[in-house]
């Protein structure tokens, strides 16, 4: 048996890994350590990848602080946090590798900032009491992300990796017993489309903010090869659950992120009405006033923007104001907050009131995946932000790095498990296989060149898409406007048909594989959209007035999209509570 | 109503081995602008000032928050990167070119692989003996990381090639981002066991004996990475390391 799996291991099972963002990094890491050669696809080149934009910390309950923090603890805080909504035996083994991870991190050459003694330093986060998060100055995403990229060039140079850099993932190969046997991607600069066979795919591919108009989120995280793979028939878990941040500099091209540390050093939230500032969380919540817990705050400005329509200038804005607070502690505890906004508003939040408004910032839903990282589809692995399974209805903060981290050490052991059990490895798949993708995407690329003169225009309906999404499916949810939004999806898809390319031309032309990813943003908003409509109760990030207390008589359950011709079908699974028991969740 | 314009003059390429041409665009203006919302605006409705219909400007951008480095173009004269430069602070016509020191690829889109490439020359990793739990990693002074830690925020953007004399067609010089890197990773408590291997990846033809002290890599970088500081270390480390392989001998 075991010289069996020597001998199959020896045909060098082919590995493709799509992302390099942690999730990605990590998992070709933990293989290529072992000896396997893969190739790793991505948009950008890896080091550009949106990791790099995390700015807070990875949490790991090292316990550094003397607090008698433990991953037990951590746990709890996690579970909690998300509501209860996260299967808890895979949470529970990602908050027991975390001192372990960070250990790694640290030998890997992060430059964690660190205490008098030399050891990592420890902040604390929302939703727990402990200081559990390791960071690195202001960019601590950016910091894993080059360690990680480091350590792959490390095996590129050692010819254990081949990078694609600059290819689309499309769609995945599946043969006819429904297994994934590859992948089929396009070169962003020739245009060429591709199949490569694989024995095991794993998709690393991140966020979808872009579904949004705007996000946090960098803007190649779209979700479309998340939605490509889900049209092909892999489930899509809890795409219901959107978290957004309460503060973020609304930007033409995106929502720069304002970090929450400003509320708790004193900053206040107003805007105008009958012509004099309105303190509106301090009327609405005398208690908590301005440090009400993020979802908190995000509906009360949008009920004050969208509801009463008494936004900045009849905008979408509200004032987050530190010009009352002492300089020397703006100084010292929100210097890198005044660079940010002074360098892309080009106004000094110390004289003039800082504009924000909240923004879609994560997505806890994603492709549904078991113990393993394996889709419903055999072969097919998802890894990171484009999977559903740590965080629940709502995420903490630094969790989720930590969850990209976790999930590549999973993914170093599982397909390895995977790959060597294969009956037939991807050499025996016939070639039709393969042809029959090529041609099927080959098709779509040639009709959208050929209908290169429609009259619809793809930015207009993205924007469209973005402004009907953020308004209906981020903080306050109506069945009634869900409903329309839902409509409203299905009339852009209808004039998807007639869209018209402004460049035809077949050398680095972006506009070809935006309106394919524009297409796999309108199904996966439609996902989101169905699927909030669909959950009736309010549980952590996802907010019905009309159901507005969590019902888990009805809804401790995991949503799971299918893709059919008629729109996303839904259905359920038992969530696995069996370590903690459901409590209220109140903060 | 606001009826000002931003105007724009775009150098334009369609490919590689294709002559370059200019194009004119003139769109509304709206506060907080930044050259990349300009570019999207184009991108949209991709009509020349001259009210002609042409193809959208290709450019390369992805965070648009100054961290992920993609965006480096030439603005005005100067490189630097589009998502943090607004519209208001800039001269107009504003004058957008790709950087001349990489190959176009097409329009403001060029192709920076080289310096990926010189990440590998330089070895420019920590090599670990593996990602099993091992324990923790080295103590290291705060100070010590804070240093590290500007060398360490290093984007590949390559606004310290752009301006460096000595990288050009004629020379193989890798430029001040790698030796940046360099001097990063042999600080390192563990980079530094193998900083001989670094040192001598920097001695050859297309290294640190190419840098002419022009000191305008430091001034170009958006991240204020002291890249001259760095060199000035490792010519100081080569010399030593030189005068011992003489002793050597
Ligand atoms: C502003 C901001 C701050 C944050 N701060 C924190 C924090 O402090 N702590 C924390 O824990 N989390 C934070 N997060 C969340 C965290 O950054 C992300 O969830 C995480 O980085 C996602 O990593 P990933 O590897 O899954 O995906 P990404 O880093 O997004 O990488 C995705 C990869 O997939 C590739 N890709 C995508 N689509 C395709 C395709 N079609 N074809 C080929 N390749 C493709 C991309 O090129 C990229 O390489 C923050 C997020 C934002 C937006």
């Amino acid at each position: 048996m075991a010289l069996e799996r020597e001998k199959r291991k020896m045909k060098n099972p082919k590995i493709a890994i799509v992302g390099g963002g942690l999730a990605g990094l990590m998992s070709a890491i933990k293989l290529a350590e072992k000896g396997y050669a893969l190739s790793l696809f991505s948009l950008v080149p890896v080091k550009r990848s949106h990791s790099v934009c995390a700015q807070g910390g990875i949490n790991a309950a090292k316990n550094l602080k003397g607090e008698g923090d433990s991953p037990w603890q951590h746990f709890e805080d996690t579970v909690y946090g998300g509501d209860f909504l996260a299967n808890q035996p895979p949470v529970k083994g990602m908050c027991e590798a975390g001192p372990g991870i960070i250990d790694l991190l640290d030998r890997m050459g992060v430059m964690f900032n660190r205490t008098p003694e030399g050891l990592i330093d420890m902040r604390r986060f929302g939703g727990t009491k402990y200081n559990r998060a390791a960071f690195a100055g202001t960019t601590t995403g950016q910091q894993l992300l080059y360690a990680l990229d480091e350590q792959v060039r490390r095996y590129e140079a050692a010819g254990l990796i081949k990078k694609y850099e600059g290819w689309d993932f499309l769609s995945a190969v599946i043969d006819e017993a429904g297994i994934c046997r590859g992948l089929c991607a396009m070169n962003l600069t020739t245009l060429e489309v591709r199949t490569f066979p694989a024995d095991a795919v794993v998709l690393a591919t991140g966020g979808i903010g872009y579904i949004f108009g705007k996000s946090t989120n960098s803007i190649i995280c779209n979700g479309s090869a998340a939605s490509a793979v889900y049209q092909q028939g892999a489930y899509y878990a809890n795409g219901e659950f959107i978290q957004i941040h309460p503060s973020t500099i609304p930007g033409e091209d995106k929502l720069r992120l304002i970090s929450e540390s400003v509320r708790s050093e004193g900053g206040r939230l107003w805007t105008y009405k009958d012509g004099k500032p309105w303190y509106f969380l301090e009327e609405w919540h005398p208690e908590y006033k301005n440090l009400v817990p993020r979802d908190i705050a995000s509906r009360a400005i949008y009920k004050v923007c969208y509801e009463l329509k008494l936004g900045i200038e009849g905008k979408n804005l509200v004032y987050l104001d530190i010009t009352h607070l002492d300089p020397k502690l703006i100084e010292t505890k929100l210097g890198g907050v005044v660079e940010i906004y002074q360098k892309f508003m080009g106004e000094d939040p110390r004289k003039v009131p800082m504009k924000i408004f909240p923004g879609m910032h994560y997505s806890m839903g994603g492709l549904w995946v078991d113990y393993n990282q394996m889709t419903n589809i055999p072969g097919l692995f998802a890894v990171g932000e484009c999977e559903y399974q740590y965080h629940g209805a709502n995420r903490l903060g630094a969790n989720s790095l930590l969850s990209c981290f976790y999930g590549g050490m999973i993914i170093g052991r599982s397909v390895v498990e995977y790959t060597t059990g294969l009956q037939s490895g991807v050499d025996s798949v016939p070639s039709t296989v393969f042809e029959r993708e090529l041609k099927r995407q080959q098709q779509i690329n040639d009709q959208l060149l050929r209908s290169a003169d429609g009259p619809e225009n793809p930015y207009q309906i993205h924007k469209e898409m973005g402004e009907w999404m953020t308004e209906h499916v981020t903080v306050i949810r109506y069945n009634k406007n869900l409903q329309e939004t839902d409509h409203k999806l299905q009339e852009l898809l209808d004039r998807y048909k007639k869209i018209g390319l402004n460049d035809r031309g077949n050398w680095a032309n972006p506009s070809l594989p935006f309106a394919r990813q524009l297409y796999n943003m309108l199904q996966l908003a439609r996902v989101i959209t169905i699927s909030a409509l669909a959950r009736n109760e309010s549980r952590g990030a996802h907010y019905k007035p009309e159901f507005p207390n969590r019902d888990d008589e009805n809804w401790l359950k995991t949503t799971k999209a299918r893709f059919t011709l008629h729109g996303p079908e839904l259905s359920y699974e038992p969530v696995d509570v069996s370590l903690i028991k459901p409590r209220p969740r109140t903060y | 109503m606001d009826t000002k314009t931003v105007h724009l003059k775009i150098k334009r390429q369609r490919r590689p081995d294709e002559a370059s041409y200019w194009e004119e665009f003139e769109i509304p203006y709206r506060p907080n602008m930044n050259v990349i919302i300009a570019l999207q605006d184009i991108q949209k409705n991709p009509v020349t000032r001259q009210g002609q219909k042409t193809t959208p400007v290709v450019w390369d951008c992805n965070c648009l928050e100054e961290v992920c480095g993609a965006c480096s173009m030439i603005i005005n004269g100067q490189v630097r990167q589009a998502c943090s430069t607004l519209i208001d602070k800039l001269h107009q016509p504003i004058v957008l070119a790709p950087m001349t020191k990489f190959p176009v690829i097409r329009d403001l889109l060029v192709d920076r692989s080289r310096m990926f490439e010189s990440l590998k020359k330089i070895k420019g990793w920590i090599p670990i003996d593996g990602t099993y739990d091992l324990g923790p990693g080295p103590r290291m002074a705060e100070s010590e990381r804070r240093k590290a830690y500007e060398f360490s925020r290093c984007m590949t953007c390559g606004c310290c090639l752009e301006v460096c004399p000595q990288v050009n067609p004629l020379s193989e010089f890798m430029g001040p981002a790698a030796l940046g890197q360099v001097r990063l990773f042999n600080a390192h408590p563990t980079g530094q066991m193998n900083k001989a291997e670094r040192w001598e990846a920097i001695m050859g033809p297309d290294g640190i004996a190419n840098c002419s002290n022009d000191q305008n890599c430091v001034k170009a970088c958006p991240k204020n990475i002291p890249l001259t500081e760095a060199i000035a270390e490792l010519n100081r480390d080569l010399t030593f390391y030189g005068i011992l392989g003489l002793l050597r001998r």
